[in-house]
């Protein structure tokens, strides 16, 4: 069977522009929240967002580039050059009809979206932008992958809301264990901190309306408020070991499971229960031929809303056993909520712990939930040399996307 | 507005669009073979010069040069006086 390897990562992140920086930011604990800057938020009733600082996307990209891709894009872009160049990818050792693109995004050009929708009704019709369409569907940052790195083997986009990049990552991961591909650009990205974005989550009364940063995002809290909306992007490329191996590329660890279902219950809420999230957790656990109990370190998908958290934990002690000691963090208390870019930094995250033998934390809860029954990631458990870990993800819609990581060995 | 006027507004809009220094703008530049502009760019060009000057350009056939260009806004402007 073709094991499947990690050998690239970028990120674009609240707390830090490049893996590097996110790791360092994760292991600092550093929450990455502050007053809404792109927009003028004041009559939205939520404060805090979770953009990204002092980013210069010209590091990455060219000047026509910016022009020609909304945020999105741009933010895929961005952390898909970064891993792009660790992996060491090129022409000279990748053939472009065996390297592929599965990218997702929860909602895509949403900024884009808005603004030609504004001009179409101050102006008319005729002066919508002929850019318009191309840079706001949200297969774009695919495409626009696909382009710039000559990837031609599939390329597809994944939308499954706050699970995509997840998704994307575990069926890229399907593409290379089942020999259609070599090699595959995957992540997710996501750039809806505008009006629309923040006004229609508010609308469903799911973001925190804190105004306190250190604050704003207590997943598995008692007193958590719902999630603070972030932005950015995380890029993996996975690489069959045969070929890693073969031009000696450097292998940063290995994915071994994934599970996706759906809970086929309801549009925004999760099954309370959260049979289908422990079904995907055990689905992962099963393909990486390992039990429960290998597994050390999760990343969970913890919101900090009400429903998916007590939901996750409820889910997580069907699996691990309700007296398992299973180590547990949600990076959203940190980075907030990077809806279809979430899975893809978390991705991230979770290859850091295993190469570091340290997680991070769930930081900022003073008061655990009695709901939530499980073991959260402190200052003093956080050292912790980990040879499996899974990341959560679940999306609006029923969407439970589970990936199972391995620590490398040969 | 005179020629001029007009000539350096086009010339801003497809400075802007393509990232060629204004230089390599001028009358007799040739839009898509001497500034490597695709389809789009003349798209955004077309659609930024109706921002700017608030008239509608139906069709891009006909306009290679940025000349072409700057008579069909002078007539267009005519038009509309």
């Amino acid at each position: 069977m073709t094991r499947v390897v990690i050998t690239g990562m970028g990120a674009l992140t609240p707390i830090g522009n490049s893996v590097s920086e996110f790791e360092a930011g994760l292991l600092a604990s550093k929450v990455g929240f502050q007053p809404i800057t792109h927009f003028d938020a004041s009559e939205t009733g939520i404060t805090l967002a979770g953009e990204l600082h002092d980013f210069d996307p010209l590091k990455r990209l060219g000047k026509k580039d910016l022009r020609r891709m909304d945020a999105f894009s741009q933010y895929a872009m961005y952390a898909a050059s970064e891993a792009v160049e660790q992996a060491g990818i090129d022409e000279t050792n990748t053939e472009p009809e065996s390297m592929g693109v599965i990218y997702g995004s929860g909602i895509g050009g949403l900024t884009t979206i808005q603004e030609q929708v504004i001009k179409m009704h101050d102006k008319g019709p005729q002066r919508v932008s002929p850019m318009f369409v191309p840079t706001s569907i949200s297969n774009m940052a695919s495409g626009n992958i696909a382009i710039r790195y000559h990837a031609k083997n599939i390329c597809t986009t994944i939308v499954t809301a706050c699970a995509s990049g997840t998704n994307a990552i575990g069926e890229a991961f399907r593409q290379i264990k089942e020999g259609r591909a070599q090699v595959m650009l995957t992540g997710g990205s996501e750039a809806s901190v505008n009006e629309i974005g923040i006004a229609g989550f508010a609308a469903l009364s799911t973001l925190s309306k804190a105004t306190d940063p250190k604050k704003a995002s207590l997943p598995f809290d008692a007193g958590r408020l719902g999630f603070v909306m972030g932005e950015g992007a995380g890029t993996l490329v996975l690489e069959s070991l045969e070929h890693a191996q073969k031009r000696g590329a450097n292998i940063l660890a290995e994915i071994v499971g994934y599970g996706a279902t759906s809970d086929a219950y309801h549009m925004t809420s999760p099954d309370p229960e959260g049979t289908q999230a422990a079904r995907a957790m055990q689905l992962a656990i099963d393909e990486a031929g390992i039990k429960p109990a290998d597994v050390d370190y999760i990343n969970a998908h913890g919101t900090a809303t009400m429903g998916n958290d007590s939901a996750e934990s409820k889910a997580i002690n069907t699996v691990f056993g309700q007296d398992s000691d299973v180590l547990v963090s949600s990076t959203k208390s940190m980075t907030g909520h990077l809806l279809g870019a979430a899975g893809a930094i978390e991705a991230v995250a979770t290859v850091g712990a295993l190469q570091t033998g340290k997680l991070p934390e769930n930081v900022g809860v003073v008061n655990q939930d009695p709901e939530c029954q499980v073991n959260l990631v402190n200052d003093a458990n956080r050292d912790h040399e980990t040879e499996y870990a899974i990341s959560n993800s679940f999306g609006f819609g029923g969407h439970n996307a589970v990936l199972a990581f391995r620590k490398w060995a040969d | 507005m005179t020629n001029d006027e007009i000539f350096s507004k086009v010339q801003a809009i497809i400075v802007d669009q393509t990232g060629e220094d204004a230089e390599k703008v001028t009358m007799t530049t040739n839009i898509k073979q001497d500034l490597d502009a695709d389809s789009l760019d003349i798209f955004e060009v077309i659609n930024e010069i109706e921002d700017e000057f608030d008239i509608k350009i139906e069709t891009e056939e006909g306009i290679e040069t940025v000349s072409d260009l700057v008579t069909f806004v002078e007539k267009q402007l005519a038009d509309k006086e």
